[in-house]
């Protein structure tokens, strides 16, 4: 297994008030997940699941509240806080002039965890050894995402943030990646995933839907009606 | 490798793998140069005379062909959120996508530039003077472009709002590094032109990642 690198800790968020465009998304949201634990986000499209995972990723600064990392706030060290983190978004920032291959590496190597070993066996779990050396631009939409979802495997980042990991895929790389979630659970590792459909993350994963936090009450705490 | 080089890695890779981008520009430039003498007739002092500027506005002009390269793939791919998530502070990212597309676009129309002004009959004496203003102003056009670049990821026709934004911020470059040129056809003294542009280059180094890379954030929010 890869080693984690840096270690898992425990991420909480706290009253996470976000709008987008001046229009309320979710308010009062608090998740906490430790090491080896996994959170499924759910609900309806739209529901601001994205937003949550861009939340503790800070890509997104929410407009009250804050996440946590063994209760430091993230906001505090960006750096330091990106380091822990593998994300895929729903685009797989995949280059089509690469081949999947070095897709993979030079996105690794920009986040200093180019680590030629993982990424052969991240290739080997999604099963991509024989797509490696074409260029992404001939890949079909899920040979696309699991490249993408290699590049996550191969991390060695504690905490796996997930967007509709699945789409497009297969049958068999579905499983694959929930053999991956496994491993990466087993050695301490973190996972949210974003997804509609039945991934099984393994015994003991929790639910939120951030459409059950509706706004109460407007920015200035009037309340809504 | 550390972040900030393998950025720059990336970039010079992708560059490569899509030449045309960089042949584009370049053809560019040379083709609009090559416009003046066929469309002047044969008058070479008034060649000589506009030669400076017309070398330096046209490299202006491809150099604004080239900008929506920054970032505009990136964000539109999802890469630009997995090279903020790379640890790499986000000017500092700027400063890595500004050296890159200088090495792209600055360095190759550093090198064509004494070429091309032949065709426009520059004074003998001005060549070195030319390449000088090139290597100290480029660089300029490359960090302001980034800036540009950075403010107007996502936006419709990006590529004209760009320039918009950058061209009149380059008019100090262009205005020192023409007179420069000019001073040294005239046999006069280039110093001072050129202290001014070094000034300027020196001053966007550590100002325009800054603000490209509070750009970004925007972007990304």
């Amino acid at each position: 297994m890869t080693e984690l690198s840096p270690a898992p800790g425990r991420l909480t968020a706290t009253d996470i008030a976000v709008a987008r465009g001046g229009r309320p998304v979710f308010a009062g949201l608090s998740l906490s997940l430790g090491p080896g634990e996994a959170l499924r986000l759910a609900g309806p499209n739209g529901g601001g699941k994205s937003t949550v995972l861009r939340v503790i990723a800070d890509l997104l600064t929410p407009l009250k509240g804050a996440v946590r990392w063994n209760g430091t706030a993230t906001s505090e060290d960006p750096s330091a806080h990106s380091r822990r983190i593998a994300y895929l978004g729903h685009a797989d920032a995949l280059k089509s002039a690469l081949t999947a291959r070095e897709n993979a590496e030079t996105m690794l190597s920009v986040a200093g965890r180019n680590n030629g070993a993982a990424l052969d066996r991240a290739f080997d779990l999604l099963d991509l050894q024989r797509l490696s050396d074409l260029p992404a631009g001939w890949l079909s939409a899920g040979q696309r995402r699991r490249v993408a979802l290699a590049r996550v495997v191969a991390s060695g980042a504690p905490l796996w943030l997930l967007d509709e990991p699945t789409v497009g895929l297969d049958a068999a790389s579905v499983s694959a990646l929930e053999r991956a979630i496994a491993g990466h659970r087993a050695a301490g590792g973190m996972v949210i995933a974003a997804t509609h459909i039945a991934l099984d993350l393994g015994p003991g994963d929790a639910t939120l839907d951030p459409g059950a936090f509706s706004w109460t009450t407007d920015v200035f705490g009037e309340a809504l009606v | 490798m550390s972040p900030f080089l393998a950025v720059i890695a990336r970039d010079l890779r992708l560059a490569r793998r899509q030449g045309t981008d960089i042949a584009m520009t370049l053809a560019f430039f040379v083709v609009v140069v090559a416009l003046f003498p066929l469309g002047l007739g044969p008058t070479p002092e008034l060649l000589a005379r506009i030669a400076p500027a017309v070398l330096w506005v046209t490299a202006l002009l491809a150099a604004m062909l080239s900008f929506d390269r920054l970032f505009q793939q990136d964000s539109e791919d999802g890469g630009l959120e997995q090279l903020a998530l790379s640890g790499l502070p986000l000017s500092l990212l700027a400063l890595a996508k500004a050296v890159a597309h200088w090495l792209t676009t600055g360095l190759p129309m550093l090198v064509l530039a004494p070429l091309l002004a032949v065709s426009l009959n520059l004074a003998s004496d001005a060549y070195w003077t030319l390449v000088a203003t090139l290597a100290l102003g480029t660089p300029v056009v490359s960090l302001f472009g980034t800036v540009g670049a950075a403010l107007v990821v996502g936006a419709r026709r990006a590529g004209v709002l760009v320039a918009l934004i950058v061209l009149p911020l380059l008019i100090p470059v262009l205005i020192f590094a023409v007179s420069a040129i000019e001073a040294a056809s005239a046999g006069l003294t280039i110093r001072v032109h050129l202290l001014f542009l070094g000034a300027i280059l020196a001053a966007s180094i550590p100002l325009a990642p800054l603000a490209a890379g509070a750009a970004l954030r925007q972007a990304l929010d």
